[in-house]
Order: structure tokens, then sequence, then C-alpha cells
């Protein structure tokens, strides 16, 4: 399906990754290449292993990778630390972003901002050129400025901690974002926010991974590519069409897909 | 798997005061009886009523057992092979700076605690105590032109004896506890602080205590007095070398407050905190403890103990005086397997006194955290309030923490508040953070700051960057 040759050279490539935590095997082979400009969406049901899969790209210290290779600009970064993995480009909308007490939002936004730009060699930016910034960026997640001076997500609340999610990507302008369930348990508006933060930040140049399980995320941002997981494996890839299929047919269609040992 | 490690890694920080000054002491033998003491004594000149006050000490400390209520494991402490006296050889007079050992000039030099003229902190004076003596205090004429005294508390035996006379012992006795009373036995040191009637000290003054030999114990004796509607704000700060052995600190910290005054007390502990096994440390059994006599005096600790294989304090406030304030705000992290039983009482005895208690405790590797706190509000403290928060961090899953709060109250017109919680820093923050591109190092130590910041506020200026430095190191691993 992606194999017609592109002119740009992929933004990130997953190539027959295996990884498993305790030992126990979660990811069984997957590829996925994604171009500048691309919108993937990956769906499939609970424990298929999509956040798994999202995790492991951003370099979550719990899963080992046993075989395959990530690529990201053309470079392996198997071994790479997490904070090496933001600070060049790559974004992880987190399912269920984490509380951390005590660490000002604004200051947790600063510090993480600067690392990036840092890396970009850009100038780093004191706070008060920071809160210039920031104020512009909350417009697009239509956020109080209250929500700088509170703890990092603490006593947030669901569609709080999501929107925060999209603040932080619109931030650090990454090469590829990947969004795991960002859309569930909001409401239409605040999935409307959401939504219209990531066509902000989509652009020619940039990547997009969807995880979602509803079909209404992606009547706001149409994918190029939906991909069904199921077991560790990518078992199907169609376009946008394929999303509206599966809500109509369910998973189980799908499972006609697996292919079976003999 | 990568981060696991790191966490260990990342709280092995090389303790960077452990040297030792290669420098000539004079050590009377080891062991502790009446000989010995009367030996101190003889040693600083002493008048016969501070004798008679040690000798009555020591009766009282032989009658006493070692305490054993705090949730501290340790080897028996064997008294009889500890030396009492230790002083770097100097000229039987110094009468200026010019003529004190190069060597322990050059060692606070190194403590980052100049004390030449040329280079000494500008806006603190300092009273620099190597093992038993004092070596040197600065800025003590400037300090004279408001009235303040600020010396060794030898140099205060010798020059204000009426006020040791009348103040000594009165807020701790010597037959407080067990370590009190060695402690007004055997006392060497320490600092005298004395602010006169309607005076702001121009300064902060401050206390820095260095433990340089490894088989003395050191016995610091401080004494503040703050007269009616005077202030003063003191630091103290402390290290010592690495040795295998443990080395006894047991110091006595007593101030008092009239009317109107305030004294703000605030400490950076950082003795040797024995190795990755446990071998060596500081054992740091003090009695710290403030007498708020005057109507709306005020006396506040502030501590950040981060050092000490053992760490077994409490400073209080004795809250008598109308009105009078009491707070304690206290950081106390532990690492590999250091041990810490520290808080504070407050005694309320008179009516309308307020007290404020805020302690974080965060415990790294395989240590143990203890906060353990009394509030007691007597019959006679009507209308007074405490509040207390008290707050656990753990790192890793090797670490333990636990709070003993004692509340009893006699007078049901007062009120207490108690809040507590424990958190752990968890992969899953540290992955998130780090997933922004903030370094681990740095996560750890963003976590740590936010998690002290209530304490930190507290602190004077210069200290809470030490403070936060000081925790960001001991946090900091080999990583990078």
């Amino acid at each position: 399906m992606q194999s017609k040759m592109k002119e740009s050279h992929p933004i990130l490539e997953v190539k027959n990754l295996f990884a498993s935590t305790d030992n126990l095997p979660i990811l069984k082979g997957v590829s996925l290449t994604v171009y500048p400009g691309e919108i993937h969406a990956i769906m499939g049901r609970n424990g298929c292993g999509k956040s798994t899969l999202s995790k492991i790209i951003a370099g979550h210290p719990s899963y080992k990778i046993t075989n395959g290779d990530i690529k990201f600009l053309g470079e392996n970064i198997n071994s790479l630390e997490p904070e090496e993995r933001s600070q060049s480009g790559i974004f992880l909308g987190f399912q269920y972003p984490i509380e951390i007490p005590g660490v000002s939002n604004l200051e947790f936004l600063r510090v993480s901002t600067n690392a990036r730009r840092k890396f970009l060699n850009k100038e780093e930016l004191d706070t008060f050129d920071f809160e210039e910034l920031v104020k512009e960026k909350l417009e697009i997640v239509k956020m109080d400025q209250a929500f700088l001076s509170r703890s990092v997500n603490q006593g947030f609340s669901g569609g709080e901690k999501k929107r925060n999610e999209i603040l932080q990507m619109a931030l650090l302008e990454p090469k590829i974002a990947i969004l795991d369930e960002t859309d569930s348990g909001l409401d239409i508006d605040a999935l409307r926010i959401v939504a219209s933060g990531i066509k902000r930040i989509s652009n020619a140049q940039t990547g997009i991974i969807l995880i979602t399980h509803y079909q209404r995320l992606l009547d706001e941002i149409k994918p190029n590519y939906v991909h069904v997981m199921s077991d560790g494996q990518i078992i199907k890839t169609g376009e946008s069409d394929l999303a509206l299929e599966l809500e109509k047919k369910g998973y189980e269609w799908t499972d006609n897909f697996i292919k079976r040992p003999k | 798997m990568v981060n696991k490690n790191l966490v260990k890694d990342v709280v092995k920080e090389p303790y960077k005061y452990g040297f030792v000054t290669d420098i000539e002491t004079e050590k009377i033998e080891k062991g502790l009886n009446e000989d010995i003491i009367r030996l101190i004594s003889q040693k600083k000149e002493e008048p016969k009523f501070l004798l008679d006050f040690r000798l009555k000490a020591f009766k009282k400390w032989q009658k006493m057992k070692e305490p054993d209520w705090a949730a501290l494991g340790y080897k028996k402490i064997d008294y009889q092979d500890i030396i009492y006296y230790s002083a770097p050889k100097q000229k039987e007079k110094i009468a200026s700076l010019d003529e004190v050992d190069p060597k322990l000039l050059e060692t606070f030099d190194k403590l980052g605690i100049p004390l030449t003229e040329q280079k000494k902190l500008t806006n603190v004076a300092v009273d620099a105590v190597f093992d038993s003596v004092s070596i040197a205090t600065t800025f003590r004429e400037e300090l004279a032109e408001h009235g303040v005294i600020f010396c060794s508390i030898s140099e205060a035996v010798k020059n204000h004896a009426d006020l040791i006379e009348k103040y000594l012992g009165t807020v701790v006795p010597a037959s407080d506890n067990y370590f009190a009373a060695l402690n007004s036995a055997v006392f060497s040191d320490g600092s005298f602080v004395y602010i006169p009637k309607g005076v702001t000290c121009p300064m902060d003054l401050s206390s820095y205590f260095r433990i340089n030999s490894g088989d003395s114990g050191q016995f610091e004796r401080t004494l503040i007095i703050a007269e009616e509607s005077s202030s003063v704000s003191y630091l103290e700060g402390c290290t010592a070398p690495m040795f295998d052995t443990n080395t006894l600190h047991a110091a006595v910290v007593e101030l008092i407050a009239l009317d109107d005054s305030s004294i703000k007390y605030s400490t950076v502990q950082n003795w040797y905190a024995g190795d990755e096994e446990g071998i060596g440390g500081i054992f740091n059994f003090v009695t710290k403890r403030g007498k708020c006599l005057g109507k709306r005096s005020k006396i506040s600790w502030s501590q950040v103990e981060t050092g000490s294989a053992i760490t077994w304090k409490y400073p209080s406030c004795l809250l008598l005086g109308e009105e009078s304030v009491g707070e304690f705000y206290s950081v106390a992290l532990t690492n590999n397997l250091q041990q810490a039983d520290t808080g504070t009482k407050m005694i309320h005895i008179g009516p309308k006194t307020k007290s404020t208690i805020v302690s974080k405790g965060i415990s790294a590797g395989n240590s143990k955290n203890s906060y353990r706190g009394l509030v007691k509000m007597g019959t006679k403290a009507t209308g007074s309030r405490n509040y207390s928060q008290c707050d656990s961090m753990l790192i890793g899953d090797q670490a333990s923490a636990n709070t003993f709060p004692y509340i009893k109250s006699q007078q049901p017109n007062s009120e207490i508040e108690h809040e507590a919680s424990t958190c752990r820093i968890s992969e899953e923050q540290l992955f998130y953070l780090q997933s922004r591109g903030i370094e681990f190092e740095e996560a750890v130590s963003m976590m740590v700051s936010g998690f002290c910041r209530d304490v930190f506020n507290q602190l004077p200026m210069e200290f809470a960057a030490e403070a936060d430095k000081l925790l960001a190191l001991k946090l900091e691993g080999s990583v990078g």
C-alpha cells in the first residue's frame, strides 16, 4: 500500500519491531513508515499494543526492543534516552497525562520548550519572553492563564489534561506527534479544540500518528492511512474509509486478516 | 530497565567535604570521667560555676539511659572510646587572624567559608568552629558598634559570665535528655549571640562547624539571647571528613526570645553521611530548643538536613509568652543507609500562642526517614493554634518514611490541625518529564525542589539557593 516511491525521506520508520516488557512479548513485528505531511491513524482493540508502540517510540524504559529498528529522520534511535528523542522532535501525547505535584506548569513548559530550542540552536527563553510565547499558544487550546501557575496536571479535569498535552505539542513544534487516545474522554467542544490544535501543527513537514478508537476524531482530521492492530501486529492498512468500514463492521471483521501460523 | 539503575545512580554523589586537614592537634586521652571534665574545664580556664554545672550534668548523665524510642538502629556507642577534647595546636593567645594557622584558614576556604579580611563573606558574620574550639569570628567590631555580642561560647564564659550564668541550661536543662546531659558535661565550644534591646542585628550571623578528627566527638553549645524588641537571623552549617568510623556529634542549642523579639535559626546540615554500605558517618544527636519567654516573641527554626549517618533532632519551641509564635520548617533528605528521626515539639503554654510545622522528608536508596512531632496545648493556652503539615517523598522502592505525630491538648479552646501525605517519585512521572526533553537528573531535582518549596521559601536567600543546590547535588548521579 505504501510501496509507491516518495520523493521525500520518511520522518519515522518502524521496521519489524518486536518488544517486550517483563519478558512478555507485546509487539510482534510492527512496521510503519510516516512521510512528511502524512497523518496515520492506528486503531484496534484495547491491549493490542497501540499504546505500547507509542511509548516505545518515545523511549519508555519499561519496554525492551528485542528485534527491529526505529529510525527517526534516517537515524536509528533504539538506544536514545526519552529526553533526546523529545529534543530532536518526537512528541508523545499521553493517554493519561501524569500529575507532577509541586512543579509549576509554567516552569515545566519553559524548561521543556528550552530543551527543544537548545537542540535546534535557538535562543533559550527567559521567563518573560516565554510567557509571551505561551500566551499565544494558550489561544490554540483555549486555556486560561491560571493553568500556568498550577502544578503540572494536578487537579486538572480529563479535558484540561488533554488540552495541556496539545499546548505542550504546540510549544515543542515536533517533527512527529504521536497522540495516544487524545480524544478519549472529551466532550464535543473539547474534542474540537484538540482537533484544531492538531491541525495547527500539522503541515507538509510534520507527521502525525493518531491512536484512537473513535471515528469522531477522524471526522475532524482526515487521515491518509488507517492501520488496524491486533495482538502486537498491524494486520490491515487502508485509507481513511477503512476507519468507516471498521466502525460499521467492528473489530471482529478484522480478525479475518490475522495471519495464522501454519 | 535503564531508569531503575539510574534512580540508584542518581542518588550517588561523592561527598565534597570529605578531606582531612593535616594539622597538629592537642587531644586529651580517650574516655569520660570526672577528671576528664575537670581537665576540659581547666583547659578552658572556666569559672567555678561552670565546672559545677558540668559535674552536676555528668552525675545526671551517669544515671540516665540512652534513649531507644527513636526509629533508628545503630551499633551501641562506646562512650569511653571517644576523645572529648581535641583542638588544633596554636599559640596561646591569638591577637588577630594573621596568627591563625594558615592550614585552618585554608580548610575553611575550601569549605567556602573564607575568614580572612580580604576574602570574608560581606553580608554574614561567621564564627568558625574546628573540632572543639572556635577559630575565628568575623565582623566582631562592626557588630559591637550595635551592641551585638557574637563570639565563641568560651570567650563569652570569660567576658560575659553573668549572661552565661543567667541563661545557660535554662532552656535545655542538663537533665533534659541523655545527650543534652552529655553535652552539658563535656561541651567544648560553640557560638554565643546577644542582641540588646531594640536592636535589629545588622547582618546575618553564622556558625560553621567542622569536625576534623576521626576519634573525637564534637559537643558544641550555642546560646542566643534576643532582648526586648530585637531580632536576629542566624545560620548554621556543618561538614566533616570521611572516616570509616562513626563520629559522635551531640550539640545543644538554646534560644531565648524576650518581648517582641524574634530569632530565626536556619541550619544546613551536611555532616558526612557514611558510604553506600553505611560505613562511617556522623551520629548526630542534637537538642535544639527555643523559649519564647516574652509576649509576641517569635522563634522560627528552618533546617535542611542532608548529612549524618544518624540524625536525632527535634528543634522545639516553648511558647510561654502571650501571643508568641513558634515555627518549624524542615527538609530532611536521607539516602543510601542514612537514618533520620527528626521533627519538632511545639509546647503551647501561654494564651493565644501560635505554631506552624511544615516538614518535608525525602528518602532515597535504602534510607529511613521519620518525622516525629509533638504538639501540646497546656491548660492556659486558650485561643492557641497549631497547624502541622508533614509530607514524605520516596525515591526508588527501597526507602522508607514514617510519620509519628503526637498531640496532647489540655485546653479545649485551642485548635490543632494536622495534615500528612506520602508520595513517590514514580517512573511514570520521570518518563513524562523526560518525554518533554527534560534530562533525568533535572527531572528528579525539579520534583524534589517542588516538593520542598514551602520550606525553601522560609530560608534566608543565600541559604535557599545553597539548599536547592545541595539537594540537587545529593541526588545527582555519576551519570554524564
